[in-house]
């Protein structure tokens, strides 16, 4: 379990941006890519080293007008550090 | 026939010149000379269709894309078109303030090439003295904010050294390391008898490279596959044919697989004479192994066949002489005895007959039988 005071940001050399042929947001990296999902590319986009990881649920909830996403950001934050996706700043 | 997926690779093979020699080179023999190579413009227009019908990973590769003197002009561009480029390089041909200036022009990785993890091995093998260079190269990647990403590209002559080279990555604090297996094409496959291991030499690298993983999870990320020589089942070549991967050779010519040129039967074109889109959409060369239609036994009724769609059609061409054959890695090949027996001669450790042949520079290879 992450400090909620630690601030998850993309790993260097990852990008991630929205390809409008393949119609969602891809994670781009050295030679590779993933298709994310909408929830985890809706995380991913308050992943900017800034925000704390309470932050990034207080802001997710308040984006998308919901209650309770604490549990889906911790386990989508526990993979995408275990896949190298997010580093914490 | 449905419209096929976009490509998501674009392998850009800006030039075949290279200031290496290295003997393992999957580079055809025939290099295409620096007069055909598709200019600036024409490249940018590649970029740019490739782009609009979906790519959005960007190699440039070659030969040594160093080479080309408007590659800060390409990187820029694709930087604009929201690609994810890579420059695939020995690190021959840019020094620290060439990186820096990539980084500012967009370009979002840089994989170093090594031959060896030490100078006397690396330079024999590149031709070149390029070891230190190399070091140099590695380090200012990292310097200017970029992943180090290293690749080693393994054969018999280096292949009992994967742990110093795995050393050697770890000290250097590289963030990937790629042990790649020769590709047995053009001049690699011309020089296999120097090149191939032993089962037992690939299976102790496996070894070694497990090993590191663990170590080094978390700090290190390593790549190593084994050969498919080795496997008894063929790799899903490029992704599958034209599902995922377009390259463009030096002279423009499109290829669903960067070794595809000169398969008979197969009609290709050239970005000159026709858009990307139409070449990857509509041609008969993309198309002609897309699906299952051209499949015989065993891949026709084989349970695997959507896994790695017969593997690789050159490699079954070299190797068979009919590209529609299945892959002869692939122990259900009739063929897979042509495999075996080049294992076998690599096991007996027999002198291979002729010398190692290194890349020649700059000049096209006269290929007696």
């Amino acid at each position: 379990m992450p400090d909620l005071d630690a601030k998850p940001a993309l790993a260097p050399g990852y990008r991630f941006q929205w390809e409008p042929v393949q119609g969602c947001h891809v994670l781009l990296y050295p030679e590779g890519m993933v298709q994310l999902n909408e929830t985890a590319a809706a995380i991913l986009s308050f992943c900017d080293g800034q925000r704390n990881i309470l932050r990034v649920i207080a802001d997710l909830e308040n984006e998308y007008a919901a209650e309770g996403l604490r549990e889906d950001v911790l386990s989508f934050l526990a993979e995408a550090v275990e896949r190298g996706w997010v580093r914490y700043a | 026939m449905p419209k096929p997926p976009p490509p998501l690779w674009l392998l850009a093979e800006v030039t075949h010149s290279c200031p290496l020699q290295c003997p393992y080179c999957s580079n055809p023999l025939d290099l295409i000379p620096k007069k055909d190579e598709l200019d600036t413009e024409n490249w940018l227009r590649v970029l740019h269709e490739a782009r609009q019908i979906g790519a959005a990973q960007l190699g440039f590769s070659g030969g040594e894309p160093l080479v080309r003197k408007d590659l800060e002009v390409l990187i820029g561009a694709s930087r604009k078109l929201g690609f994810y480029s890579n420059l695939i390089t020995s690190g021959i041909g840019m020094d620290a303030e060439r990186v820096e200036r990539f980084r500012a022009l967009g370009l979002d990785h840089i994989q170093v090439s090594f031959q060896a993890d030490d100078a006397v091995l690396n330079d024999y093998l590149a031709g070149t003295n390029s070891f230190q260079h190399k070091l140099d190269m590695a380090r200012a990647v990292k310097a200017n904010g970029y992943p180090m990403v290293l690749c080693f590209v393994i054969h018999r002559q280096n292949i009992g050294q994967v742990r110093q080279m795995l050393d050697l990555a770890a000290e250097l604090q590289a963030d990937y390391v790629e042990l790649a297996t020769a590709q047995y094409e053009g001049w690699a496959l011309l020089n296999r008898d120097h090149l191939l291991p032993t089962q037992a030499q690939v299976r102790e690298a496996e070894r070694i490279a497990h090993d590191y993983q663990a170590k080094l999870k978390g700090k290190m990320r390593i790549y190593y596959v084994v050969p498919d020589y080795y496997e008894n089942r063929p790799k899903p070549c490029v992704g599958g044919w034209g599902r995922v991967f377009l390259a463009v050779a030096p002279d423009g010519l499109a290829l669903p697989c960067h070794s595809a040129r000169g398969l008979p039967g197969l009609e290709l074109h050239n970005v000159r004479e026709r858009s990307i889109e139409w070449i990857w959409n509509e041609s008969p060369g993309f198309n002609h192994f897309r699906g299952e239609g051209w499949m015989k036994e065993p891949c026709r009724t084989c349970d695997e066949r959507e896994k790695d769609f017969g593997g690789c059609h050159c490699q079954a061409f070299k190797l068979t002489g009919d590209p529609t054959n299945a892959d002869p890695t692939c122990a259900k090949s009739p063929h897979h005895h042509l495999v075996e027996k080049a294992i076998d001669t690599s096991e007996l450790g027999l002198v291979p007959a002729k010398p190692m042949v290194f890349r020649q520079r700059n000049k096209r290879l006269e290929v007696k039988g």
